[in-house]
C-alpha cells in the first residue's frame, strides 16, 4: 500500500515539470492570440512599439527587442567562448592541482552571484569604463554584452572543464608517447574528445544569455530604438517585458505575450538541442 | 653478449615517485638488445611498468619524480645518449619518436583510421600527401591490419573491435619507424584470439624494431621473448635468455615465481 503511494507520488513529481512546461506554453499561446491575429508574421519585422492614446490598441512590433536580444547575446558569446575554453584548458591540462582547485572554486562561486549584483556592478562600475574606452553613454549593447559574457563564462567553463576531464589519461599519454606537444594533445585529443560537452556548454550558455533579464535591464539602456553602433542603447525581449508589464493593457499585453512566446520557443529549442543532442552522448572509446 | 647490438642500456637506475619516500626501482641493470624481444615479468607492484615508462620518459608528464643512474639509448655508430639528461620538450618529442609505446588498453584517437596512423607522421613534420599515404599503407600492412581497414580508412577508429584497435595502435607506432617499442601489457584487455593476433604481429615486426614487453602472462613471455627479466619489489632479480629463465633459473625466487608458488 505505502509502496504504491510512494510510486504514485514520485510519478506525479516527475510528470509535474512536464505539465508545467506545457501549461506555460499554452498560456503564452492563448494570451498571444490577439497580437498574432492583429499583426501576424509582420510582428517579427516591425520596429514600432506604440500604444494609442486611449491605451485600447496601437501598433506593436518585436523587431527591436528581438534584434537587441540577438546582438547582446552574440557579443556575449563571442567574448565568453574563447575565454571559457582558455579557462578550462588551463584548469584541466596546464595548472597544477594546487592552483587548479582554488581557481575552480572561484569560478563556481562566480556562477552563484545573483544577476542583479552583476547588473549593479555593471552599471555603477563597469559602464563608466566602457564609456571611457569605447565612447557612447556607458549603457548600451556593448556593456550589456560584456557583462552577460562575464555571467556565462563560469557556467561554460565549468561544463567544458568537466567534459575535458573525462578524457582518459592513457589516451593523452599515448599522444605524448608519439611525440605530441602539450598544445597538440589539447588540440587533437582533448578537444575532439570533449567536443560534445563543449558544444553543449556553448548552447546552454546561449540559452541563459538569451533569457537574462535583470543584469541586462540595468545595462542595455532600455530604449526602443535600433542600435546604430555597438555602444548604442537598445532593448531586449526580457527587458521590454519586465519594464512594460505594469502598465500594458489589451493589445500591448497580448503583444508582450507574443514576444514571450518567441523567446520561450527559441530558448526551449536551444536547450533541447544542447541536452539531447550534445550533452547526452559523450564520445566513448570502446573497451 | 657484447655491447655491439645493444639499443638500450639501463645502468644502476633508481626511480622514486614524486609522492613516495622510498625508491620504487633500486639500482636496476638491464641491457635491451637490438631486434630482440625482451620480456619483463614479476608480480604486481614489482616495478616493471615503472621501468618501462622510464624508457621513454613518459613519467615526466607528472612532475617531481626522481631519477638516478643511466639509461643509454644507442644510435648508429655506437653513439649513445643518456636519456635521463634530457630536459627540453623538443628532446622528449625526439625520444618518444624513437622509443614508441603501446598501452594496456587500445587508445585510438577520436579521428579516422587513416588519421590515427598519419598522426605521428604529421607531428614529425611529414606533409607530402602521397608520402603520407604510402607510409600509412605500409604501416597498416606491417601491422597486418591492411585488409580489414583498406576500405574504411576514413571511418572513425572508435568503431573497430578491441583487437583491431590495438593493432591499429601498433601500426601507428610502427609508422614512425622507432628504434624501440615498449609494450605495457598489450593484450591484458583482449580476448584470446585477438591476443594471438597481437603476439603474431609482435614476432613479425621483430626484424624492424627492438621491443620490450611487460606482461603478467608467463606463457606469453616464454612464447614471445628472446630475453626475460624477472623483477621483484623494485629489484632486478634475474635476467637471462628466456629459455634459461624458464627452464633453468639461477635464483630461487625466479623459480618460485615461474612455477606459480607466489605472485
Amino acid at each position: 500500500m505505502s509502496g504504491k503511494l510512494f510510486r504514485n507520488f514520485s510519478f506525479l513529481s516527475a510528470t509535474l515539470s512536464f505539465f508545467i512546461l506545457v501549461g506555460i506554453f499554452a498560456v503564452l499561446f492563448t494570451y498571444a492570440q490577439d497580437a498574432m491575429h492583429e499583426f501576424g508574421f509582420d510582428f517579427l519585422f516591425n520596429e514600432t512599439w506604440e500604444a494609442d492614446e486611449d491605451d485600447e490598441g496601437g501598433i506593436f512590433g518585436g523587431f527591436i527587442p528581438i534584434i537587441g536580444t540577438l546582438l547582446s547575446t552574440l557579443i556575449a558569446m563571442l567574448i565568453a567562448t574563447p575565454l571559457a575554453m582558455g579557462i578550462s584548458i588551463f584548469l584541466t591540462e596546464i595548472a597544477s592541482e594546487t592552483i587548479a582547485k582554488p581557481v575552480s572554486i572561484a569560478i563556481e562561486l562566480l556562477a552563484a552571484i545573483p544577476s542583479i549584483i552583476y547588473g549593479m556592478w555593471g552599471l555603477f562600475y563597469f559602464a563608466p569604463i566602457v564609456h571611457d574606452i569605447f565612447g557612447g553613454n556607458g549603457v548600451g549593447l556593448l556593456t550589456a554584452g560584456i557583462v552577460l559574457a562575464i555571467m556565462i563564462i563560469p557556467f561554460m567553463a565549468a561544463i567544458t572543464r568537466d567534459s575535458m576531464n573525462t578524457t582518459p589519461q592513457v589516451l593523452k599519454e599515448s599522444a605524448y608517447a608519439m611525440g605530441a606537444t602539450k598544445f597538440e594533445v589539447i588540440k587533437d585529443v582533448v578537444m575532439p574528445y570533449a567536443k560534445g560537452g563543449i558544444i553543449g556548454s556553448i548552447i546552454l550558455a546561449l540559452g541563459r544569455a538569451l533569457g537574462e533579464t535583470m543584469a541586462v535591464a540595468f545595462l542595455i539602456g532600455s530604449v526602443m530604438s535600433l542600435p546604430g553602433k555597438i555602444t548604442d542603447p537598445t532593448t531586449s525581449i526580457p527587458v521590454l517585458l519586465a519594464n512594460n508589464f505594469a502598465e500594458a493593457q489589451d493589445l500591448e499585453m497580448s503583444s508582450m505575450y507574443f514576444l514571450a512566446l518567441i523567446l520561450f520557443v527559441v530558448s526551449f529549442f536551444i536547450i533541447s538541442i544542447a541536452k539531447f543532442y550534445f550533452l547526452g552522448k559523450p564520445v566513448k572509446v570502446k573497451k | 653478449m657484447t655491447d655491439n647490438n645493444l639499443v638500450l642500456e639501463i645502468k644502476d637506475f633508481s626511480f622514486t615517485y614524486a609522492s613516495a619516500d622510498a625508491p620504487s626501482l633500486k639500482k636496476i641493470n638491464l641491457p635491451i638488445e637490438e631486434n630482440k624481444i625482451t620480456a619483463m615479468i614479476g608480480p604486481s607492484g614489482c616495478g616493471k611498468s615503472t621501468l618501462l615508462r622510464a624508457m621513454n620518459r613518459i613519467h615526466d608528464l607528472y612532475p617531481g619524480n626522481k631519477y638516478e643512474g643511466e639509461i643509454n639509448l644507442y644510435r648508429e655508430a655506437q653513439e649513445k645518449e643518456n636519456i635521463l639528461h634530457l630536459k627540453k620538450e623538443n628532446d622528449f618529442i625526439k625520444l618518444r619518436q624513437e622509443v614508441g609505446m603501446i598501452f594496456q588498453k587500445p587508445t585510438p584517437f577520436p579521428m579516422s583510421i587513416f588519421d590515427n596512423v598519419a598522426y605521428g607522421l604529421k607531428l614529425a613534420g611529414l606533409k607530402n600527401k602521397t608520402e603520407l599515404k604510402d607510409r600509412v599503407e605500409k604501416a597498416l600492412k606491417d601491422a597486418a591490419i591492411w585488409k580489414e581497414t583498406k576500405d574504411r580508412l576514413n571511418q572513425s577508429a572508435l568503431g573497430m573491435s578491441g583487437g583491431q584497435q590495438q593493432r591499429l595502435c601498433i601500426a601507428r607506432a610502427v609508422a614512425l619507424k622507432p628504434r624501440v617499442l615498449l609494450f605495457d601489457e598489450p593484450t591484458s584487455a583482449l580476448d584470446p584470439i585477438s591476443t594471438g593476433a597481437i603476439e603474431e604481429l609482435i614476432s613479425e615486426i621483430k626484424s624492424e624494431v627492438s621491443m620490450v614487453i611487460v606482461t603478467h602472462n608467463m606463457q606469453q613471455a616464454s612464447r614471445l621473448s628472446d630475453y626475460t627479466a624477472f623483477m621483484y619489489l623494485g629489484d632486478m632479480v634475474e635476467y637471462d635468455k628466456t629459455e634459461n629463465i624458464f627452464l633453468n633459473p639461477k635464483e630461487k625466487l625466479t623459480e618460485e615465481y615461474i612455477t606459480g608458488r607466489f605472485g
